[in-house]
């Protein structure tokens, strides 16, 4: 299990945040050549930022790489120069079936050529258009390469020609559509940024709604926005002890030869076995064990 | 000869005299002697209230070779030096030592002075920008003399540092000499700096703006050391003397920083009731303030006081009772003057009781946790806030070492690479603070203990802290960054950097 609660995005023309982009705990940082960088940089962004991953230590986070959309004249530039480098991930935004297929087709070229293992470098569609939001499984499905799904809900409300809210009723079904498919899968649903960094309540309101309804992690747009995503998604307090008294209940029902236990007067089957190993693991991994 | 942090230093220095090389942190703190004090008495027939400048300098008897003081409480936005200054130029007098406890951009008209030989000496203990440049370059007749915050007061009461004539810019004064900062459009708030220079200069002159009749109240230099008052029209800047407000950084790596020693703090066993503590006004330094806040109120520790320049962050930790009381020697902001007007637990202390070493006690003595800034620390810990690594002078002590000698746990933050260059180096191109009073470097990449403070390291053990030795940092940066070619001087030198008690720590070189 890799802990990937926290995804922030860094411009990718920006070396000094480049720099330092490890030190700033994110488990992902997304080293961005699409929205942040503008018509005129993208050739130096992109060479910026194959150098960065390099050069440069991120220490703990994984490094993910959003090219430009493949519709544009830079999307199959970016990924050429980019593999090379082996990120450990492309974002591929405006994701359709269609795209991460050619995705997963030119990186399978680029790692036979370079010699890397088949495989290696992972996708993650971004999710922001109505059609994509409907194919989603199908995107999922078309590569082994996916191993998560970002929810962007900018450019999703204005495809629908709908307006973003605070409460963020209206992609109530898209989380919901995205977080399923991505179960299905066994893949990370990664939620779209919360875009008012002066709302701290409205922010962490908004982590808990997509945690509450299966999202796995959330995109971050400023570094002040991770520990706070971490806090939400790490297992709380009662997770955890419940957790070890799931595990512990399940070794004392092994010892005494019993194959159906229960605990605090209610059975415990598989999938709560199986939801208390995930939580301790995650407790492990964020530290809390 | 060598001394103690291993830097080869003249015997004796053209301009400064003997020297006496720095032996060690703790060496030289034993017995001491006050100097005297000569004045001229006054009696119910004296006027204090002079009508210029002029005349004060005259009636003072301001002659060739004298040395005259100022204080430096109204920052960036001081007129008082430059107007003086300029009074003694146009009086022909020549050859004169200026006693500034810090020198900023404003005062750039002493460059002309010091081409001129008007000035021909600078003690100070924190100098920036076209002065300090002037000196850097060489263009000083005599080194300038760079001494703690502490050790300028111990300077002046031993009296290793004469003073003349003392210039007390003051944002309220009365026509007896009475002064306080704290009223008046120039207000400041504490004037801590001025005190050990009101007390033993030869004379002492009150320059405000704000004449008020007599007795002035709250009264902080009392007219028994005041000689003359004079009223011009403005003594300083606003603007340029304290911010409305003093901001928490919001650079993510500057909260990092933070957070990593707000953390230290909390695993040192020394953040419980009763905690002290000091930070500078910058934003890194405040963000601490603000997590070591968090972690008092979580535990509800209520700690005994914080010292040194106060900002309104730190007068918002007494307001909430999550510290007794305040020990103020300079108000950075409106909000620290207004609590220091108003609040009677925010005292006001003199740069003597702050940190000078020949007491018979500092506050910095009394200090658990001190967060320090640093242009540069070298491997055996030493802190550079004196020069740039290009040799120039772009600062000095201040508090630096006081503070570091006096605190239980002196934590430097500082990122690992400033402007393309690494900061942790082999060797510190001045050193301003002995490594010995340093306990903790703290980066966004990694933490180094002093080796020396084996308990430290032991407690922060079982913790998650990234810490590592100081070369593994060094290495961290200079991966990053390459080796910086060493920047090599052997120029005549400048200026002559001063210990806390006296000794001499480092010599500044002339920029080629």
């Amino acid at each position: 299990m890799k802990l990937r609660r926290s995804m922030l995005f860094i411009p990718g023309n920006n070396p000094g945040m480049i720099q330092n982009a490890g030190v700033l705990g994110a488990d992902s940082i997304i080293l961005d050549l699409e929205d942040a960088v503008a018509v005129t940089e993208k050739d130096s962004a992109r060479i910026l930022v194959r150098n960065a991953i390099k050069t440069l230590d991120f220490y703990n986070s994984e490094i993910v790489v959003r090219i430009n959309p493949l519709s544009t004249d830079f999307g199959f530039e970016d990924i050429k120069e980019i593999a090379k480098v082996k990120p450990h991930a492309l974002l591929i935004p405006k994701s359709t079936t269609e795209d991460i297929k050619a995705c997963d087709d030119i990186l399978k070229r680029i790692e036979e050529y370079e010699g890397f293992e088949n495989n290696h470098i992972k996708l993650f569609p971004l999710i922001e258009t109505a059609y994509g939001l409907e194919n989603v499984y199908n995107i999922i499905k078309a590569s082994d390469r996916v191993e998560g799904v970002l929810l962007g809900a900018e450019d999703l409300t204005a495809d629908l020609g709908i307006k973003r809210s605070r409460e963020g009723e209206e992609i109530f079904y898209a989380r919901c559509k995205v977080a399923s498919a991505c179960r299905a899968f066994r893949v990370d649903a990664i939620d779209t940024p919360f875009t008012d960094l002066n709302d701290y309540e409205g922010f962490v309101e908004d982590i808990k709604r997509a945690k509450s309804i299966g999202m796995t992690g959330k995109a971050a747009i400023n570094p002040r926005q991770i520990d706070t995503i971490h806090d939400v998604f790490a297992p709380s307090k009662e997770e955890i002890e419940y957790a070890k008294r799931v595990m512990k209940a399940q070794e004392d029902a092994k010892r005494e030869g019993k194959g159906v236990f229960s605990l605090d007067g209610k059975m415990v089957d598989a999938p709560i076995i199986q939801r208390a190993d995930n939580i301790l693991e995650k407790a492990r991994l964020s530290g809390l064990l | 000869m060598i001394n103690a942090v291993s830097k080869e230093i003249p015997e004796y220095i053209e301009g400064y005299g003997k020297v006496k090389p720095f032996e060690g942190a703790f060496k030289n703190i034993n017995k001491a002697q006050k100097t005297k004090v000569s004045l001229n008495c006054k009696s119910s027939f004296d006027d204090k209230v002079i009508g210029s400048i002029e005349e004060v300098l005259k009636k003072c008897g301001l002659r060739d070779g004298m040395t005259l003081s100022f204080h430096h409480h109204l920052r960036n936005g001081d007129y008082v030096l430059n107007m003086v200054m300029k009074e003694v130029a146009r009086l022909g007098v020549k050859d004169i030592k200026v006693a500034a406890s810090s020198i900023f951009p404003i005062h750039e008209p002493l460059v002309e002075l010091i081409k001129e030989g008007v000035v021909t000496g600078i003690y100070t203990n924190y100098m920036s920008g076209s002065v300090a440049q002037a000196v850097s370059l060489g263009y000083l007749k005599y080194p300038v003399i760079m001494h703690t915050h502490g050790g300028r007061a111990r300077a002046i009461e031993s009296g290793d540092l004469h003073i003349d004539i003392a210039f007390i810019a003051s944002p309220s004064c009365d026509n007896y000499g009475n002064i306080n900062g704290v009223e008046g459009r120039a207000a400041c708030g504490s004037l801590g700096y001025a005190i050990p220079d009101a007390m033993y200069a030869d004379r002492v002159v009150a320059i405000t703006d704000n004449l008020l009749s007599y007795p002035l109240c709250p009264i902080e230099i009392s007219q028994e050391y005041v000689d003359y008052v004079v009223k011009v029209e403005e003594i300083g800047d606003p603007k340029g003397i304290v911010s409305g407000t003093t901001r928490i950084t919001k650079d993510p790596v500057g909260l990092k920083i933070a957070k990593l020693a707000s953390k230290i703090i909390e695993e040192s066993g020394l953040l419980k009731d009763g905690f002290s503590f000091q930070t500078g006004a910058g934003g890194t330094t405040l963000a601490v303030a603000a997590y070591v806040k968090e972690i008092m109120k979580r535990k509800n520790i209520k700690g005994s006081f914080a010292a040194g320049g106060i900002t309104g962050y730190i007068v918002e930790m007494l307001e909430e009772g999550l510290f007794n009381c305040l020990f103020d020697v300079q108000c950075f902001d409106l909000k620290a003057v207004e609590s220091y007007k108003n609040n009677r637990n925010h005292q006001g202390m003199s740069a003597s009781m702050y940190g000078n070493p020949h007491n018979k006690g500092a506050v910095v003595n009394m200090l658990d946790v001190m967060i320090l800034g640093a242009t540069e620390i070298d491997t055996d810990f030493n802190v550079n806030v004196t020069t740039g690594s290009d040799g120039f002078i772009m600062g000095g002590s201040g508090g630096h070492s006081d503070t570091a000698a006096g605190a239980k746990l002196s934590i430097v933050t500082t990122q690992l690479i400033k402007g393309r260059l690494p900061i942790v180096v082999d060797k510190v191109t001045t050193v301003t603070t002995p490594g010995e009073t340093i306990d903790a470097l703290v980066t966004e990449r990694g933490i180094a203990i002093n080796p020396k403070r084996q308990d430290l390291i032991e407690r922060l053990k079982g913790t998650n802290l990234p810490i590592m030795s100081i070369e593994e940092l060094k290495s961290l940066a200079i991966k990053m960054t390459g080796v910086p070619k060493k920047y090599e001087n052997n120029g005549k030198i400048v200026g002559v950097v001063e210990y806390r008690d006296g000794t001499v720590i480092d010599v500044i070189r002339q920029v080629q």
